[in-house]
């Protein structure tokens, strides 16, 4: 029997179970996440189009390896289903950009992996991905706690993306110079965290957080700390502003003891400096993904044997709070072809491409699905296996309020991190500050947004 | 049979030459030879350009997030900007940023010009060297900038804390004031040589027998100067000043890169905080509207402008 478009019901069936059951069935018998792959469980059919051609979007490589998988797998796809997948790499930060603009001409790339809330920028441009996140949820050990809030239209209940995976962004530390301020490990709760910043500065190996309009490391570390407190921009509700309670305040005041130990500068530090700052011996702790470590094992060995990673300190709210750049895939309506990208989504988070993935980027991207944290490469170099913990430890943009045009446009607006800024540079008060910031937020939060519903889709049949 | 060939032959041999007759009276037509001869260059302009503004202003007035189509607000967009603290903090920063930077980089600019106008030698080289900041790409010039400004590895830090004049590292741009003044200096050093070279071209077009008559009068090198190279010059610094303010007041490559417009929003610019608010942050909308607010400064520089341009014809 031959569908309409394309693929016999058994080839149809191939291609997905060739990739989720079958592969798995192979693959998973010296896996580690052998136990955790549940069987027994369908993954959802699709009726993918006759000779296909889709183009992806995504960033560019942090590390070689993660494209050359990336492009192998695409491969795979190519074989299997006889069609087309072009993928055009783009600097992570324009990726954003570019999505926006093919949002809103309506045509161009079909499937995006774009940042934190791109998809709720414009979720009824987007196909509905329930049937693909209920069947990866339930196969690979459910999602991290965190990614429905970056999954889910929260006015429609449904999934429009599926997350990717979070560039972790932690503690990077010096051993040596942590121990000579009486230290025996990385303190775990942000009194403690103060006080080894302290002593580190007063032993001239002072710490450096980015303070400037760093997308990246400053608002993960700005936001980790605000949260840390107790504080946050927006209720739950999504409407009521919460900057100026107790909360933010005590984040203001202690951040300007925290900023008091740092390297001067780091009120103008972008992306990059604290990388180049670290390897260059002149702080001892900052916030980073794991590209310094291997920088570090390549060209500066000596550092990469006396540094380590280490979670978030925990603030008074007693949980973490971190934040770390999160990555979705999501697929555009205006595609041509939607269940190949359908399938293309599935048979790029099924094991045996996922994993491999993973693996390949040695720890650069931390996975979405639990059981993807038996992966080997979290545990081939213990100084890996802290970044296993970032997605679980991490709370989502816009917190406690849902993702959508005004949290993105408030962390575009560096909202947070300048609200730091001014208590620590510009000399204003932390409530002044604070009230500065809870105008700007307004701005957003009080604009109606014009997206409308998203319409209700059909479900896709199981067979 | 023969005869009938000829005669049509010659007759369609007329209707061509009729026809060549038609279309080359129809060119020499000076009205419609221009036009053909700017349609190409009007296309482009009306697509490239005006479609551009016009969707730029229409989208001033709506409220469009990224990927919807948006509503007519009004005045909306423009009325919440002026209550809203950071874009007068980003009026202030684009005045001075733009009256600052032109401002020395007219003075230097006309100095330049008017030390390279003397012969001296290797002055071809030397004139070749002075475009250099204005021929590199501004994203290649605001990376160098970038590091000579880096708190940590400043190779200006370095030199002075080498050279004993300094005992601790310039904190470039984590100040809100020495950030302001880093990225004007960037700007001068990137503005100057239009201003020089532009002005070199103007110096160059003075007729030396004024400068002979004026010495045989005993004029001396102010007098000179204020006399003669001034007022002939001056038609030509309007246009250059009205250009350089137009490119400053737009900046955005070099903030950009260099500070994405912090610290604190000490360095934003109306190009930067537009590109913030309508592409990252998704309202389309109120980006549109902060770049309106260049329009009139644009549109009083253009002006400015085109009253000399008639002057010098």
């Amino acid at each position: 029997m031959e569908t309409k478009d394309g693929l016999t019901r058994r080839e149809f069936l191939k291609t997905t179970a060739a990739t989720a059951v079958g592969i798995a069935g192979v693959g998973l018998v010296s896996s580690p996440l052998d136990v955790l792959a549940q069987k027994g469980i369908e993954p959802p059919t699709f009726k993918v189009e006759k000779n296909p051609v889709i183009r992806i979007l995504r960033w560019s490589p942090f590390v070689k390896s993660d494209s050359e998988v990336w492009d192998k797998n695409t491969k795979k796809w190519e074989e299997m289903t006889g069609g087309k997948a072009m993928v055009e790499y783009l600097s992570w930060e324009d990726v954003r950009s570019k999505a926006a603009m093919t949002a809103s001409v309506g045509a161009g790339h079909d499937i995006v992996l774009g940042w934190h809330d791109d998809p709720h920028l414009y979720p009824d441009k987007l196909i509905d991905v329930t049937d693909l996140a209920n069947y990866l949820g339930k196969k690979y050990g459910g999602w991290e706690a965190v990614c429905p809030k970056y999954g889910i239209n929260s006015k429609t209940n449904r999934w429009i993306a599926l997350p990717v995976g979070a560039p972790g962004g932690l503690m990077n530390y010096r051993i040596k110079w942590m121990k000579e301020a009486g230290f025996d490990k990385f303190p775990e709760k942000i009194p403690d965290f103060l006080k080894l910043c302290k002593k580190l500065k007063a032993n001239g190996h002072p710490p450096g957080f980015a303070m400037g309009h760093a997308v990246g490391d400053g608002n993960n570390c700005w936001h980790w700390w605000l949260w840390a407190f107790g504080g946050k921009v927006v209720e739950k509700d999504g409407v009521t502003l919460a900057l100026t309670k107790k909360g933010t305040i005590d984040a203001l005041e202690a951040g300007k003891e925290f900023y008091e130990t740092m390297i001067p500068g780091v009120a103008s530090w972008l992306d990059p400096h604290n990388n180049k700052a670290f390897l260059a011996e002149e702080i001892s702790i900052t916030n980073n993904g794991i590209s310094i470590y291997y920088v570090a094992k390549e060209q500066f060995p000596k550092i990469a044997e006396d540094m380590d990673h280490a979670q978030n300190p925990i603030g008074p709210i007693g949980r973490p709070t971190q934040l770390h750049l999160f990555d979705q895939a999501f697929i555009f309506k205006h595609t041509k072809f939607p269940e190949a990208a359908k399938h293309y989504l599935i048979h790029m988070f099924e094991e045996a491409q996922y994993g491999a993935w993973i693996n390949a980027m040695r720890g650069y991207v931390v996975p979405t699905l639990k059981s993807y944290k038996n992966l080997p490469v979290w545990t081939a170099d213990p100084k890996h296996t802290p970044y296993r913990e970032c997605v679980a430890n991490m709370l989502w943009n816009g917190y406690e309020g849902p993702e959508g045009p005004a949290s993105a446009a408030v962390m575009a607006d560096y909202v947070v991190i300048d609200m730091f800024n001014d208590v620590c540079v510009g000399g204003k008060s932390p409530k002044a500050a604070a009230a500065a910031a809870q105008d700007r937020a307004a701005k957003f939060y009080k604009q109606p947004t014009k997206v409308k519903a998203v319409e209700k889709p059909k479900e896709t049949p199981k067979k | 049979m023969e005869k009938k060939e000829t005669i049509r032959s010659a007759e369609s041999k007329g209707n061509g030459q009729g026809r060549k007759w038609q279309i080359s009276e129809f060119l020499e037509n000076r009205t419609i030879l221009g036009f053909i001869f700017v349609a190409p260059a009007l296309a482009i302009l009306l697509t490239f350009l005006l479609y551009p503004l016009i969707l730029g202003i229409w989208l001033g007035f709506t409220d469009t997030l990224v990927g919807g189509t948006g509503e007519f607000v009004g005045f909306s967009n423009y009325s919440s900007l002026l209550t809203d603290r950071l874009f007068w903090l980003v009026t202030y920063n684009t005045f001075l940023y733009t009256v600052v930077a032109v401002f020395f980089k007219l003075v230097l600019g006309f100095l330049l010009a008017v030390i390279l106008n003397r012969e001296f030698r290797a002055k071809g080289f030397v004139r070749a060297i002075v475009l250099l900041p204005w021929i590199i790409p501004t994203v290649l010039s605001a990376i160098a900038f970038w590091w000579l400004y880096d708190s940590t590895f400043s190779a200006i830090s370095w030199i002075l804390i080498k050279s004993g004049l300094m005992h601790h590292r310039i904190d470039f741009l984590g100040d809100p004031n020495n950030a302001r003044i880093s990225l004007i200096v960037a700007n001068i050093w990137r503005g100057i040589p239009f201003f020089t070279i532009g002005l070199l071209a103007g110096l160059q077009t003075i007729n030396p027998t004024l400068y002979e008559a004026a010495e045989i009068d005993g004029a001396g090198p102010w007098k000179k100067f204020h006399r003669i190279t001034l007022p002939l010059v001056v038609p030509l610094l309007a246009v250059i000043t009205t250009f350089s303010t137009i490119w400053t007041f737009a900046d955005f490559q070099l903030v950009w890169v260099v500070t994405k417009g912090g610290p604190a929003n000490a360095t934003h610019l109306f190009g930067t905080l537009s590109f913030q608010r309508a592409i990252p942050g998704g309202h389309f909308g109120e980006g549109a509207a902060i770049s309106n607010f260049i329009l009139p400064i644009l549109f009083l520089c253009v002006l400015i402008s085109y009253k000399y341009l008639r002057r010098e014809e």
